[in-house]
């Protein structure tokens, strides 16, 4: 087995980067334009990189599949994002956010990485203001936080329920005025469907113009993904309809190792599935955890009850409800990390408390009654009354709770039609977030030279599980200010280059290849719709590879999925043409990976003989149904090597990971 | 949620593509959920078609709760359908009668032309965002703390609500002007009210006017359907301080 180079520089931890990035190379400010850099997607990571290097002068060309950078699914990102600043002097430090990242991802995520999130986070904060990010403020005018799982400060800034939206408007600020000046050129609605490599290196893309068809050659000296995750794989996500994996997984088959695929997250506060048609599912923003409760009945006729309609939550006693968050992890309570969260949940409607009335009875209540009281209670206060009436109070504490969360609490009444300042939600895990992805070392170069890879699409910084609100902190920290100085560096030795050219036969084998699977698909002749097979892929996943898994599952997925795969190519039916919009086309060729991914994510899980993060191997848990991790063989970042159609045949490489600065430790939220 | 299923008819407009004329198709769907949002049953239309061997309808959408802004559909002859404060994602079929036709049809706008059946092509906003919707500062992180300016509460709340628009154009759709203010005010109006975009508040206003007005979009009469059909409830509040930002820019400039 080969040995993978993460290049972690030398010296001590909370000097690394700064040490690192002394010694970097630099690219002259009168040699930048003549290099060319493409950027494949504009959320978080992507727009960020690609205004910083439009800004420092370099030749972007940015790529994104929807039809104005400012879509991407960044956008919908609720709660937060976590910063080192101690603004609330709650004893919060970059040494604490590291070790809260580091525990949180169950002791799987690479130290030095992670120290550097940690150490650019603030900055993060302070650009995002000068952007005129419109944060959360107190009534003094300064920044408000608010704490989120695995930690025990406050260090969450905020924009209501949307802060998401409003990080990713300011990267689209930035990446505009760039495309404004001509520093960017931005490519709307295309798909990256292939890399190019030249001499071994990444030297261009090919895409689909989703408009007319076109497939088009673009070349540079440098490729960064920016591509997201993976959880659509699932069919039944909290992702956006087109999120996919295939940028990553073309890479992949290029020849980036792909890192710890079986690590997803699974999202304790969904709304639960109402049905077959059912396209994806929504988040409820962890930040509710803050405030809401969670709890199913103490007992099984009270639940069996509800789902029969013939109870209703609100007339469950306090003593008849099961907090069981608080009880079984008090330290933490209702604050614990989202894998302990989800896990939690499941095990009560395992057995049979679950509150749903749906096939699965798979539901459990998040309620914010407590909050309303006591929050009312205190805004009354706050005003000058002390003796405020029952009625007085509710209202103060419904209209607190509308400020924090007001979007989602309207998101939900739409959804559910149910009123959720009135009868506690009901929510159930979902897929959310995938902490696998393309393997990088340090400097975000994927084992491709010339490929860079950030935010959620690489594996880097979240171990086997991520904390909450750290998704955005991770790809604005690659985007603005890792990514402007390790891409620097690398594209030192290219200043002599010059243009890469289109002409070369790796453009053409590329061109052809994705033409190939194009015609493919539209001559196909099959009678079954993508949708299909996709519904029957996450179906799958969700039962075999999902928040509970076990070696003979995992086995049968594996051989399930490749007969699926077998059936797809030979049944399905994709109508239109290639040279216009065609949606279903897009869907085939995005499914077509999500095929491969999956074999691969199973296998990745089955390899990992234990528990730890959102990885939850059923044979490994201690008897309260805890985690059981084995740091003595399995105490590596595992990255597989593509060998071929066969995802039998793909060779898995290990990256130890060493804990210098953090001891070790078994994960205790108790 | 009390789950029970409706038959609908459909009106659909079809278009092949830019250039070829479109009309006016009908469908029947029946077994619709009213628990599906509005697109999943777009989504149910589609495989029957595709089962049918038919060529489904292309309609724009991507996150499906109501925040990146892709849906744009007019349906009934409103801005995504007929319920208030929400993105078609979000409008569920529990808003609709058994048997009732709907009618379906992508936005009207000579800035946003049709690119096939339901899907339009709103590169024009981007365009007016490059013109001037940010401030000029670099990304360097090395700005000043984050705290170093409080912001009152009231004003800080003002902008985060002009800044919740999720550009989707219902605004331009609903206008029988297909004016573009609302939209140019929101961002307008949130860097307007912080200090960090009243450095360059006046230039802005102008360019951003100017290409707003370049791409074609109509002037605004007051009419108001904006506001009302804006699924994040901007206000018309905005409208008129993007009016007052413009006047004193034109007398700052002049």
């Amino acid at each position: 087995m080969s040995i993978l180079d993460s290049k972690i520089p030398e010296g001590h931890i909370s000097k690394k980067w700064t040490d690192y990035k002394d010694h970097l190379r630099l690219v002259a400010p009168n040699n930048r334009p003549k290099i060319d850099i493409i950027v494949v997607g504009t959320g978080l990571a992507g727009a960020s990189a690609a205004a910083s290097l439009g800004e420092m002068g370099y030749n972007v060309k940015a790529f994104c599949f929807q039809d104005s950078p400012r879509r991407a699914h960044s956008i919908a990102a609720q709660g937060g994002i976590n910063a080192a600043k101690n603004y609330q002097n709650d004893g919060d430090s970059i040494y604490r956010l590291f070790y809260d990242t580091i525990k949180g991802g169950d002791y799987r995520a690479r130290e030095a990485n992670v120290h550097r999130l940690a150490e650019v986070s603030g900055n993060i904060i302070d650009q995002c203001v000068a952007q005129g990010v419109p944060f959360a403020r107190e009534y003094g005018g300064l920044l408000d936080n608010r704490s989120f799982g695995g930690t025990q400060v406050q260090r969450t800034f905020y924009a209501a329920g949307q802060t998401g939206q409003q990080l990713l408007l300011g990267a689209y600020s930035a990446i505009s005025r760039q495309i404004g000046l001509g520093n960017v050129q931005m490519y709307n609605r295309h798909e990256m469907l292939d890399l190019v490599k030249v001499d071994g290196k990444a030297r261009g893309i090919i895409a689909r113009n989703l408009i007319t068809g076109e497939i088009e050659r673009h070349s540079a000296h440098a490729v960064i993904l920016c591509t997201g995750g993976y959880g659509n794989v699932y069919f039944l996500s909290t992702n956006a309809m087109g999120s996919n994996v295939t940028a990553a997984w073309k890479a992949h088959k290029r020849g980036a190792y792909f890192a710890n695929p079986c690590y997803v997250q699974i999202h304790p506060t969904c709304i639960p599935v109402h049905g077959t048609n059912q396209s994806k599912l929504t988040l409820m923003s962890e930040s509710l955890r803050n405030s809401g409760r969670i709890w199913v009945p103490k007992k099984k006729e009270d639940a069996e009850a509800i789902r029969a309609g013939k109870l209703k939550p609100t007339q469950i006693a306090e003593e008849d409800r099961d907090y069981y968050l608080e009880r079984r992890y008090p330290a933490f309570g209702n604050l614990v990390p989202r894998d302990v969260a989800s896990r939690a949940a499941k095990e009560r409607c395992d057995a049979g408390f679950g509150i749903e009335a749906n096939d699965t009875m798979e539901g459990v209540y998040l309620d914010f009654s407590s909050e309303i009281q006591a929050k009312g209670k205190q805004t009354a206060y706050a005003s000058g009354n002390h003796n405020p009436s029952e009625e007085e109070i509710i209202q103060l504490g419904k209209k607190w709770v509308e400020e924090k969360y007001g979007n989602l609490f309207q998101m939900y009444e739409k959804i559910t039609d149910e009123n959720p300042y009135e009868t506690p939600m009901k929510i159930y895990p979902a897929v959310h977030y995938t902490m696998g992805g393309v393997w990088v070392d340090y400097n975000l170069q994927s084992t491709i030279p010339g490929c860079f890879v950030a935010g959620e699409a690489n594996f880097s910084d979240h171990g086997a599980n991520r904390l909450g609100a750290s998704a955005l902190m991770q790809g604005l920290a690659d985007g603005y200010f890792v990514l402007p100085y390790t891409v620097s560096d690398y594209l030192a030795g290219d200043i002599r280059t010059g243009k890469i050219s289109t002409d070369s036969p790796e453009f053409e084998e590329a061109e052809n290849n994705v033409r190939d699977m194009i015609s493919k698909f539209l001559n196909n002749n099959g009678s079954k719709s993508v949708d299909h097979f996709h519904k029957r892929l996450g179906h799958i996943m969700w039962n075999k590879v999902g928040m509970g898994r076990n070696a003979q599952g995992l086995t049968e997925a594996i051989s399930e999925i490749a007969a699926l795969r077998e059936e797809f190519y030979k049944e399905v039916y994709v109508p239109g043409d290639a040279n216009e919009l065609n949606p279903e086309l897009e869907k085939a060729l995005r499914v077509a990976d999500f095929m491969e991914l999956g074999q691969l994510m199973a296998r990745d899980a089955l390899q990992r003989n234990e528990s730890c993060g959102g990885h939850f191997r059923e044979e490994y848990q201690d008897a309260e149904g805890e985690t059981l991790r084995d740091d003595e063989n399995f105490n590596f970042v595992g990255a597989w090597e593509y060998k071929g159609m066969d995802i039998n045949q793909s060779e898995l490489h290990k990256e130890v990971l060493n804990y210098e600065y953090i001891k070790i430790a078994a994960r205790n939220y108790k | 949620m009390a789950s029970k299923t409706i038959n609908i008819n459909l009106k659909i407009w079809r278009q092949k593509n830019a250039n070829s004329k479109g009309s006016m198709e009908t469908y029947k769907l029946d077994n619709v959920s009213t628990d599906s949002s509005f697109l999943e049953m777009l989504d149910q239309l589609n495989e029957q078609l595709v089962n049918e061997r038919k060529e489904p309808i292309a309609f724009d959408h991507d996150c499906r709760e109501g925040i990146c802004g892709m849906c744009s559909l007019y349906i009934n002859g409103e801005a995504h359908g007929p319920d208030r404060a929400v993105t078609t994602c979000q409008l569920h079929m529990r808003k609709f009668k058994d048997g009732e036709t709907i009618y379906v049809e992508p936005w009207r706008a000579k800035a946003f032309p049709v690119i096939k059946d339901l899907v339009v092509d709103r590169s024009a906003f981007d365009r007016i965002q490059q013109a001037g919707g940010f401030v000029s500062v670099n990304t360097s992180g090395r700005t000043m703390d984050a705290n170093a300016i409080p912001i009152g509460k009231a004003e800080a709340d003002k902008a985060f609500e002009a800044a919740t628009c999720i550009g989707c154009g219902a605004c331009v759709a609903s206008c029988k002007n297909a004016s573009a203010m609302l939209f140019v005010s929101a961002k307008v109006s949130q860097l307007a009210l912080l200090p960090q975009g009243q450095v360059e508040a006046q230039q802005r206003v102008l360019n951003m006017v100017k290409q707003m007005d370049e791409e074609g979009f109509g002037n605004c009469t007051n009419t108001g359907a904006c506001a009302v059909e804006c699924p994040k409830e901007i206000s018309l509040e905005n409208i008129a301080r993007m009016n007052r930002e413009y006047l004193k820019a034109m007398v700052a400039a002049e």
